[in-house]
C-alpha cells in the first residue's frame, strides 16, 4: 500500500531527534487521533541550517515528517514556508487516500515551527 | 533476512494439507450439484451429509441442526436478523456486548433502524461481561441474547454457560459467535445450553468463504438468503461443496487434536507474554490474564502507534495485527480496546500476535529478540516518550 519512497523514509527516517535551544519548535496533531509531529528548527540569517523531528504516528506520519525536514533543510524561511502537503505527497511518490492527512500534518508542523521562530524573533 | 514468522492466526489460517486433499476431488471428478437427481449429484450429497455430521459431532449438536453458510459474518447476520424477525410479535429487544465482531454489531445497528432496541453491554478492564448486567438488561421484550464466545482482538473468553442458563431460565434465545473459539476451546452446545452458534472454517485450518450456523431444533429462525431448497429450505444457494467438505474435515481434525494443540500453543503464548512484559517497559497485556484463547496475545505499547510497529515487524518477517486507527481504516482505534477502558492514545499502540499450529519456540524467541528494539526505536522517535523521560 505504501510506495518504495515512503517505506525508505519510514525505515530510515532522516533528521530524527531534537535540537537543543532550537530557534523554532512546532508541534501539531494530538495523541487522541494517533498522530503528533514535532519539528525543531535551527535558523541562521533566515536560513534553516538544521532541522529535526519527532513523530508519534503511523508509517505515513513518520515518512512525511522525514521528507518534510529534508525538503526544508538549507532553505530560507520564506522558501520553507511555501512547503505544501501536495509537494510532500509528490516527493513520496504518492500516499494512500486514507493517509493524506499525514501530509497535511507535516505541512502544518513546518508552518508551526516557522511561526514559533517568527514569534521568538519578532519577524 | 529470510525468516518469516506468521502470528496472525486470528485473522486467518492456512489450509491444512489433509483438508486440502479432502477438498480437491470436489473441484474435478466429484463436481455434481448435490440437488440433482442423477448419480453425479447424489454421490456429492452423501459427502455433504458426512461433513454435516463432522461439524455436528465436533460441537455436540445433531446433524440436522447444522446449516452451512458463506462464513462467520453470514452466520452472525442470519442469527441476529433471523431471530429478531421470527420473534417480532413477541418483542423487539436484543442484548449483546460492546466487543462483538462487526458482523454482529452491524447487524444489530441495521435492526435498530428497523425499530429494534439493542442493549450493548459494557465489559470490564479484562474484556469480561458481567452475568448480573445481562440479567439486569432483560426486559419483557427481550427475544435474543448474543454474547461472543471469545474475543478476536483480546482473546477474552466469556462465561457462556452461565449466560446460556440465564437465557434459558428466562425463555430467551441465546446465540454465541464462536468464530474464534471453535477449534481452540472444547465446545458442547447441548451441555452448555447454546441455542445458536456461528463458526468459520478458515480460523481452524479450513478454507475461506465457508462456515456454519448451528440452530437448536425447535428454535424459530427467519431465512436470510431466499431461493432454492438447499439446506432444508433454510439457506438457498448451490452449496460450496469443496468448502463444506473442507470445513467438515478441518473441524474433525481440530477436535481430535484440540487438547494437545491448545496446550502446546498456550505454552508458547505464555512464554511470549512473559517475555514481552519483562523486556518492554510501559506495556500492558490486553484481555483476561487467565480466561483467554490459547493462541491470543495482545499488548499495548505506550507512546507508539500500532501501524508503524506492524510495518517494522513486517520488515523483519513477523506478521501481526493492530487495533490502531491507522490499521483499521477509521479515525478511532478498535472498539474493543476502547470498551476495556483504554484511552485513545494507548489503544493506538496495540499489537496482537495470535499463535497457531505452525509456531515454534524459536518463533517466540525470534519475536522476543526483534520486538523490544523496534519498540525502543519508535519510542526514541516519539514526542510522547520524550515527556516521560523528562519526568514531565
Amino acid at each position: 500500500m505504501y510506495s518504495e519512497k515512503v517505506m525508505d523514509h519510514f525505515s530510515n527516517p532522516r533528521n530524527v531527534g531534537e535540537i537543543e535551544n532550537a530557534d523554532g519548535v512546532g508541534e501539531v496533531g494530538n495523541a487522541h487521533c494517533g498522530d503528533i509531529m514535532k519539528i525543531y528548527l535551527k535558523v541562521e540569517d533566515d536560513k534553516i541550517v538544521d532541522v529535526k523531528f519527532k513523530t508519534f504516528g503511523c508509517g505515513a506520519a513518520i515518512a512525511t515528517s522525514s521528507i518534510a525536514t529534508e525538503m526544508i533543510k538549507g532553505k530560507t524561511i520564506e522558501e520553507a514556508e511555501k512547503l505544501t502537503n501536495k509537494a510532500v505527497v509528490e516527493s513520496l511518490d504518492g500516499l494512500p487516500a486514507a493517509k493524506m492527512h499525514c501530509s497535511v500534518l507535516a505541512e502544518e508542523a513546518v508552518k508551526a515551527a516557522i511561526e514559533d521562530y517568527r514569534n521568538k524573533n519578532n519577524k | 533476512m529470510s525468516r518469516r514468522v506468521y502470528m496472525d492466526h486470528a485473522a486467518t489460517t492456512y489450509v491444512n494439507k489433509d483438508v486440502l486433499e479432502a477438498m480437491l476431488p470436489f473441484y474435478t471428478e466429484l463436481f455434481g450439484n448435490p440437488s440433482s437427481v442423477h448419480q453425479f449429484g447424489r454421490e456429492v450429497k452423501k459427502h455433504i451429509d458426512k461433513a454435516r455430521e463432522q461439524v455436528a459431532k465436533a460441537i455436540g449438536a445433531l446433524p440436522e441442526e447444522i446449516y452451512f453458510t458463506a462464513g462467520g459474518s453470514e452466520a452472525d447476520n442470519w442469527a441476529i436478523k433471523g431471530i429478531a424477525y421470527a420473534n417480532r410479535n413477541k418483542g423487539n429487544h436484543i442484548i449483546t456486548t460492546q466487543i462483538e465482531h462487526p458482523g454482529l454489531l452491524e447487524s444489530c445497528r441495521f435492526l435498530e433502524k428497523e425499530g429494534f432496541e439493542i442493549t450493548y453491554l459494557p465489559v470490564d478492564q479484562f474484556g469480561m461481561i458481567s452475568v448480573g448486567d445481562v440479567e439486569n438488561a432483560i426486559t419483557e421484550k427481550t427475544v435474543l441474547i448474543s454474547v461472543m464466545y471469545a474475543n478476536n482482538e483480546i482473546g477474552t473468553v466469556q462465561p457462556i454457560q452461565e449466560v446460556a442458563k440465564l437465557a434459558k431460565d428466562k425463555k430467551i434465545v441465546f446465540h454465541t459467535d464462536a468464530v474464534q473459539a471453535v477449534g481452540s476451546i472444547d465446545i458442547n452446545v447441548k451441555e452448555q445450553g447454546i441455542d445458536l452458534l456461528s463458526l468459520s472454517a478458515h480460523k481452524f485450518y479450513g478454507p475461506k468463504g465457508v462456515g456454519a450456523l448451528y440452530v437448536r431444533k425447535g428454535v424459530k429462525l427467519t431465512n436470510l438468503i431466499h431461493g432454492g431448497h438447499q439446506e432444508r429450505s433454510r439457506r438457498a444457494g448451490t452449496e460450496n461443496v469443496a468448502g463444506i467438505i473442507g470445513l467438515g474435515k478441518a473441524i474433525e481434525l481440530a477436535a481430535s487434536r484440540l487438547e494437545e494443540n491448545s496446550k502446546r500453543i498456550k505454552g508458547l503464548s505464555d512464554k511470549l507474554i512473559t517475555g514481552v512484559m519483562e523486556k518492554v517497559p510501559y506495556t500492558r497485556l490486553n484481555g483476561h490474564p487467565d480466561n483467554r484463547l490459547p493462541g491470543n496475545t495482545s499488548f499495548c505499547f505506550e507512546f507508539i502507534e500500532g501501524e508503524s510497529l506492524l510495518l517494522n515487524l513486517d520488515i523483519k518477517g513477523i506478521a501481526g495485527s493492530s487495533g490502531s486507527a491507522c490499521s483499521s481504516g477509521s479515525l478511532d482505534p478498535s472498539h474493543v480496546l476502547l470498551a476495556i477502558g483504554l484511552p485513545h492514545e494507548i489503544a493506538h499502540g496495540s499489537l496482537r500476535l495470535s499463535l497457531g499450529d505452525i509456531n515454534t519456540e524459536e518463533d517466540v524467541d525470534y519475536v522476543l529478540e526483534v520486538l523490544p528494539p523496534i519498540v525502543d526505536r519508535l519510542r526514541q522517535m516519539s514526542p510522547l516518550f520524550e515527556k516521560v523521560k523528562g519526568g514531565k
